[in-house]
């Protein structure tokens, strides 16, 4: 019984107990270190820092531990570490087209300026196990080029040059990006909001929202202009300087999408933009952001509400996996006071039926 | 690494978010019913499990307060000691399990048995603060609905509950009115517990931390369960008296004793019931010798 009266407290204190047990498990293997989580888990780490909206490899590094490898538990983690640090300043916009690169594919163009570049990536392996990551074999160091200098010009660029694509969306000079972990969330939201509610979305529920676009639930006929993954400049404006300092590098996934726009009374036929922006390597959840992005546009672009993934309301409101898996959890959580009110309706129901069939049979008894 | 990981602030929220949320309840409290937006915190629990009971009770609390929780109207189901031991931890507050010794009661689900007095402080959690939500999910439309004071659709809800079922079936968050204008959902209290919310000497406030909303009930004010001239509300009755104390006109646990249909029902305020057996009350479970006497 989980409510034995008086035992929650002591059930409490040794359910934890038994948790630290199962999470150390066997004693006779080495303990794992942050330093290892971060290194070779580097995409569960990436993950974690992406949804709890903290660039911090080793505090995302330790929340993976702590939480035993579960990822929504490890991202709650992080987030109720979040929320407690003051908010000092906004950087100002990381400036993508300066990214150290170190991959970059478009599916736009066979070649363009700064070349493609595929490194680290799962694609084109074959997916066969490798018994050779049984043991710790050497692995020989990667063939690396020196970088060109090249500057790397966003395939969004090249279009925008000839008047192909919309432009990117304009906001005032004044204004100042919000923040959803800071004030009351509204709908409709501005984009910027909405982005940074993608950005920090679950990357299984945006996947699956994106693939609904691409199997007709609210199609948009995207192309990956780009994506790209590489280090880039945090700047903060120093008003006391006149000029921005840096705080340091992060990595970033960008993925920009293409889609097709048939025009509008205002607009002529051009392509329009899905965008994707994800704190470290995780090109799904970026160029899953993108067709929901997209798809979350349709509005502004004068297209049919048709579909789940072009709807604000529900893709926002479901998005965020900590307040997904709160709420699901807590079901768990005692209701019987609840139900007992349902159990005394559902019997005070069923007796007055029985009460009206004896009725009946009582009132045929008597004409027969 | 471990020595950067910043402490916390009194009652773990910093004093900013504390003003925010203060401000949320201020403002709830001067539109009784209103539900007020607020920036709830990721909290260090789960959504659903009470964030922003927490939140509230984090925004009022000071160190001279007194604090009970409960759940399911128990101090012991774990959900509530983990609570109380959260405030004990980052606010170093006095805790009691007494109705009548706490200065704030946070609940899930229950009002203490035991009446409320000025200067108390009942904070509820509240999953979806929403009444008019299973009607219309959108809360475009249903903020709408509110502003215009637009409650046909309810009306309709539960005329067709008298029509399916022949009698409102709604058993708990049970809809209410406040002060004659906004329609306010109670939290999925048990529709027994809402005539305390009227006229109550203690200030009501309720907490939804997923869904950001903050709102109130000020002390003394009307809070009216909706209804019909010809079905009027009616609050659950129980045949049997509590098995420990022998209370009667209480809230009752059904606990199931065997796999032959055996039944006790026992309080659900665990307080009224201890506090009652402690004044000499005697239910039939604890009766002394009662086969002995038959």
């Amino acid at each position: 019984m989980y409510v034995a009266v008086k035992g929650g407290e002591a059930a409490i204190t040794n359910a934890h107990a038994l948790l630290a047990d199962r999470r150390r498990g066997d004693r006779a293997l080495p303990a794992l270190t942050i330093e290892q989580i971060a290194e070779q888990l580097g995409l569960a780490v990436d993950r974690v820092m992406a949804e709890a909206s903290l660039y911090d490899r080793s505090l995302a590094a330790l929340a993976v531990r702590q939480s035993r490898g579960d990822l929504i538990e490890a991202i709650f983690l992080l987030r109720a570490y979040r929320t407690t640090l003051p908010r000092f300043g906004s950087s100002v916009p990381v400036d993508t087209a300066a990214m150290k690169v170190e991959r970059r594919v478009s599916a736009t163009y066979k070649d363009l300026p700064g070349g493609q570049l595929l490194g680290p990536t799962f694609d084109y392996t074959h997916r066969l196990l490798d018994p050779s990551l049984l043991t710790d074999e050497v692995i020989a160091d990667p063939a690396r080029k020196e970088a060109s200098g090249e500057e790397m010009m966003r395939v969004s660029d090249i279009l925008a040059h000839e008047g192909l694509i919309e432009p990117d969306g304009d906001l005032p000079d004044d204004h100042a990006a919000g923040d959803l972990t800071r004030e009351p969330l509204e709908f409709p939201m501005g984009r910027d909001l909405r982005l940074q509610a993608l950005a920090r979305g679950d990357e299984g529920f945006l996947l699956a929202l994106g693939y609904s676009t691409q199997r007709g639930y609210g199609r948009n006929h995207p192309f990956v202009g780009e994506i790209r993954i590489g280090e880039v400049e945090v700047e903060v404006d120093m008003p006391e300087l006149g000029f921005p300092v840096s705080l340091g590098r992060i990595q970033l996934t960008e993925c920009q999408m293409i889609n097709q726009f048939k025009g509008s009374s205002i607009a002529p036929p051009q392509f329009t933009r899905g965008y994707g922006l994800v704190f470290g390597q995780s090109e799904r959840k970026a160029m899953s952001m993108s067709l929901v992005d997209r798809a979350l546009r349709a509005e502004e672009l004068g297209e049919d509400i048709t579909a789940p993934a072009q709807d604000e309301e529900f893709v926002i409101s479901h998005s965020d996996n900590v307040q997904a898996t709160g709420f699901v959890e807590h079901l768990k959580l005692p209701h019987y006071v609840d139900f007992q009110a349902e159990l005394a309706m559902v019997r005070k129901m069923r007796a007055d039926i029985e009460a009206t069939r004896h009725g009946d049979t009582e009132m045929k008894d008597a004409a027969e | 690494m471990s020595a950067d990981l910043a402490t916390y602030n009194f009652a773990y929220l910093d004093e900013q978010t504390k003003r925010m949320i203060r401000r949320a309840i201020l403002k709830a409290i001067a539109i009784p019913g209103y539900q007020v937006p607020f920036a709830s915190r990721e909290m260090p629990m789960p959504y659903g499990w009470g964030t922003g009971g927490v939140q509230v009770t984090a925004a009022i609390i000071g160190p001279d307060d007194v604090l009970k929780v409960i759940d399911q109207g128990a101090d012991d189901t774990t959900n509530a000691v983990s609570i109380r031991a959260f405030f004990q931890k980052v606010a170093n507050v006095a805790v009691t399990t007494h109705t009548k010794d706490a200065t704030i009661i946070q609940t899930r689900h229950r009002i203490p048995e035991q009446k409320l007095t000025e200067g108390q402080v009942l904070v509820y959690q509240v999953p979806i603060p929403e009444p008019l939500r299973f009607l219309e999910p959108r809360e475009t439309e249903t903020r709408k609905m509110h502003a215009l004071e637009e409650y046909g659709l309810m009306h309709v809800k539960l005329y067709e509950d008298i029509a399916h079922n022949g009698r409102i079936s709604k058993t708990y968050a049970y809809p209410v009115k406040v002060d004659g204008r906004y329609v306010m959902d109670p939290s999925p209290t048990p529709k027994f517990d809402n005539p305390k919310m009227h006229m109550s000497d203690a200030l009501q406030l309720f907490g939804a931390g997923r869904e950001k909303r903050i709102y109130a009930v000020p002390p003394h004010t009307e809070v009216v369960s909706l209804d019909f001239e010809d079905h009027p509300f009616e609050i659950q009755t129980f045949e049997q008296d509590c098995a420990l104390c022998g209370a009667h006109g209480v809230y009752l646990d059904e606990v199931v004793l065997d796999d032959q249909g055996g039944r006790m029902f026992v309080c659900s305020d665990t307080d009224h019931c201890e506090d009652r057996r402690e004044h000499g009350h005697v239910g039939e479970m604890l009766a002394p010798n009662q086969e002995a006497a038959e």
